[in-house]
């Protein structure tokens, strides 16, 4: 059952931004968001797995989170913006029902 | 044909019909929604076209006499034949067929002469398909003859319908821009087509926009387009607009597949923009209409009509225009060569099946009008028959030429009504209520009183069923006295009927194609004669 | 015709699900003020699976003055619940894209919070459409 975990798909809108700045996040990543609510051809509830939970962190700092429903669609997509303080890590993270993550990274430089 | 040739060329000269004192630096030419209908054709035009909320009883949604009364058109004129169904019978006896690829190009040649390098030649779509051999030859037909015209951009709607593969194939090979601002990959939004162009004519920078069917993927089946998105996009195309006045554009003309209302609303929206010339709704009309300072041109469809508007740009300002709607009579315009011999060549592997002939016909076959036309009526029938139903369900496109009493029906006219390439005639059980839901959609989709909310096209047509519309209701309450009429029985909402239909926008429908229902039926009934009595009572137009 | 049908609506006046509760549940019961958020949704969606839905939220976006948490709220859907984004200062703006599922022709409803408690709202409708027709 372990399949690899899908690659997220990420884009800032700038890579070097001068600090305050706001920068855009696009970001994709592959995934059912069952929702619990459908049934299977022999009539049985097909089980809800979705990503329940999203963040973006930079240089560890929470700048943006979002809860999600089923009502979010298959392969969710999520598209932001932050205000660039210092240079570092763009870490984007997904939590899954059963626990699991999928984390994707990007970098940002600020002068 | 022949026998009308002599009467249209003593009421009327080819030198007549392409009359016009020039003006301005700027003559932009206009073909839309031919509907791959490279030979002539006969067309009647709607006798019901009904407007809503601010389009109630205004352009285009006047026709008939009252049309070209207001316009103050003469009876009996070529421009009364081409845009009103009064005398439609005897008017085609007088000036024949119209349009013809071959004519058009001896229009678009005459103007160039005429007017040089001032010349901008725009294609709005709905071009690559709806006959034989478009359908045989997945546009190729279409894009070959269309580069002898050598257009300056084109955009789309039907044209998606040949699935992205073939779109983008098509594209690549094209030689000039297909503009869709309003078409992005689905996943990050990224253009998928080029937004605009600009061209130098006249000495004036012209930027032009390219809008295409903002609802394709709703009209027409989404999973032939899986990737691309669509939508009216009115933020995207004022940055558009603003982006191309900015680098210098002194005139901004969108090609726009709108629809006419939907073009007519965002012309008050979007600023920046000279003209719109408009397509999808196939409305022709004799003079632009004048939404602030925006000129709002409509070009009909099927190769009817080509227009003409010379313009006078100064200053990044339009100081002055002079238009013509010039009817494509084929009669009196003659053929191009170059372009007659293309057409040829790709009708040659096909033309003679397309000229057996199938059927005859005793009345006036039309489709064109909100509620069934004698044509649907003709495919309506041929669903109950063929496929054993209570209740026939036919799309209303705006998109299929008519034919004349008397005259034979051949494979390429029941071909012209419905060749495209989700032609499945389903068959299932469906109960009055879901009957119902669909014509209160369907009517939602034409006579919502806010445009956005519009799709074009007209009304679904039904065989076996009678109806009432309120067409001013809201959702859910137009529609009303469902009536099967084999029995006479109100339609009971739980209870299930046999409907035929085709043009199911879901994928995996099976059904025999629908030209092969139409060839069975005319095989078997030999003559039709539908008179064009009404199962629909329409109240609150 | 005799008989009257008593056909159900085509669009069931906007068959109530638990979006009331979630609204009460993310506000305490306040009753937010419409005006400061702007929903931006399609008219029409073309694909119900997959609506673009966007939204922005006028602030400063300071410490001092800040949107801390917008809910997403679907009044159509079996569930009402869509989403809720979560903001701070180091956001720069109060804003963000997303694609949801909506099952019928709904109401979406965003209901903003800001740090000091005030609540702000907008609403949009979407028409999820049969589809099929064509000029
Ligand atoms: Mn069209
Ligand atoms: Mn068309």
């Amino acid at each position: 059952m372990s399949t690899p975990a899908p690659r997220p798909r990420i884009r800032l809108d700038k890579k070097d931004a001068k600090k305050g700045d706001l920068v855009e996040v696009k970001a994709l990543v592959s995934h059912i968001m069952e929702s619990g609510q459908r049934k299977d051809k022999d009539g049985n509830l097909i089980p809800r797995k979705i990503i329940n939970k999203f963040t973006c962190e930079v240089n560890g700092k929470v700048v943006f989170a979002c809860d999600l429903e089923p009502a979010v669609s298959a392969n969710p997509y999520m598209q932001f913006k932050f205000r660039a303080e210092e240079s570092g890590k763009v870490v984007l993270t997904w939590i899954d029902d059963d626990g699991s993550k999928i984390v994707g990274e990007d970098q940002i430089t600020v002068s | 044909g022949g026998w009308t040739r002599a009467f249209a060329q003593q009421r009327v000269s080819e030198a007549d019909l392409l009359a016009f004192q020039p003006v301005g630096n700027v003559t932009l030419v206009h073909v839309t929604d031919i509907h791959a209908q490279l030979m002539p054709v006969w067309f009647r035009e709607p006798t019901v076209n009904l407007g809503v909320g601010e389009a109630k009883g205004v352009p285009p949604h006047v026709t008939g006499k009252a049309l070209l009364e207001s316009y103050k058109i003469p009876a009996g004129s070529p421009l009364a034949y081409a845009l009103a169904d009064v005398d439609f019978e005897a008017l085609a006896k007088t000036y024949g067929r119209v349009g013809g690829l071959d004519r058009v190009a001896t229009i678009v040649q005459a103007i160039r002469a005429e007017r040089g390098d001032r010349v901008v030649l725009l294609d709005g779509g709905d071009t690559w398909q709806n006959s034989w051999t478009s359908l045989a030859t997945k546009g190729q037909d279409m894009v070959d003859c269309m580069a002898l015209l050598k257009p300056d951009a084109m955009t789309a709607h039907w044209e998606f319908t040949l699935g992205e593969a073939r779109v983008k194939e098509i594209v690549d090979s094209l030689g000039f821009p297909f503009l869709c601002q309003n078409v992005r990959e689905s996943e990050f939004q990224d253009e998928v087509f080029k937004g605009s162009t600009v061209v130098e004519r006249g000495g004036v920078k012209i930027g032009i926009v390219g809008q295409a069917l903002p609802y394709t993927p709703i009209a027409n089946p989404r999973w032939m387009i899986p990737n691309w998105s669509f939508g009216i996009r009115e933020k995207e195309l004022q940055a558009e607009v603003d982006k191309l006045r900015a680098g210098g554009a002194q005139l901004v003309v969108l090609l726009s597949h709108n629809g006419f209302d939907v073009d007519r609303k965002l012309a008050g929206r979007v600023s920046g923009l000279d003209v719109i010339l408009t397509g999808h709704t196939h409305d022709a009309l004799p003079e632009p209409l004048k939404i602030g300072k925006t000129l709002l041109v409509a070009s009909g469809s099927h190769g009817k009509f080509v227009s003409r508007l010379d313009l006078d740009v100064r200053d990044g300002t339009v100081r002055d225009f002079r238009y013509r709607l010039i009817p494509v009579l084929a009669d009196v315009i003659k053929p191009d060569a170059a372009m007659a011999a293309t057409i040829a060549r790709h009708r040659a592997p096909h033309a003679k099946m397309l000229a057996e002939e199938v059927g005859r016909t005793e009345t006036t076959l039309y489709r064109r009008g909100n509620f069934n036309g004698t044509l649907d009526d003709v495919i309506c029938e041929a669903l109950i028959a063929e496929r054993d139903a209570e209740i026939a369900l036919s799309p209303g496109f705006r998109w299929g030429p008519s034919l004349l009493p008397g005259q034979a029906i051949t494979r390429e006219d029941v071909y012209n009504a419905t060749a495209m390439t989700y032609p499945a005639a389903y068959r299932m059980a469906m109960t009055g209520a879901r009957l119902k839901e669909i014509l209160e959609d369907v009517a939602d989709n034409i006579f919502n009183p806010d445009p956005y909310l519009q799709q074009g096209g007209d009304m679904v047509r039904v065989g076996g069923l009678a109806y009432t519309i309120d067409v001013g209701k809201p959702i859910g309450s137009r529609i009303g006295d469902l009536t099967l009429t084999r029995t006479g029985q109100p339609l009971a909402a739980d209870k299930d009927y046999t409907v035929a239909g085709w043009a199911s926008v879901n994928e995996g429908t099976e059904g025999p194609a629908i030209w092969d229902v139409v060839f069975a039926h005319l095989g078997r009934k030999k003559t039709v004669a539908p008179t064009g009595a009404s199962t629909v009572k329409i109240v609150g137009a | 015709a005799v008989a009257v049908l008593a056909f159900g609506s085509a669009r069931p006046a906007f068959a109530k699900n638990d979006s009331d509760d979630l609204i009460k549940a993310f506000t305490g019961g306040k009753t937010p003020t419409k005006g400061k958020v702007r929903l931006d949704l399609p008219d029409i969606a073309e694909n119900g699976n997959t609506v673009p839905l966007a939204f922005s939220v006028e602030s400063p976006m300071t410490d001092a003055s800040h949107v801390t948490d917008v809910l997403i709220v679907a009044d159509g859907n079996p569930r009402a619940g869509v989403a809720t984004f979560h903001f701070s200062p180091r956001s720069g703006v109060a804003e963000a894209a997303t694609r949801i599922r909506l099952a019928e022709t709904q109401n979406v409803i965003a209901v903003a919070k800001m740090n000091d408690g005030s609540l702000f709202m907008d609403t949009r409708q979407v028409k999820v459409t049969i589809g099929g027709c064509g000029g």
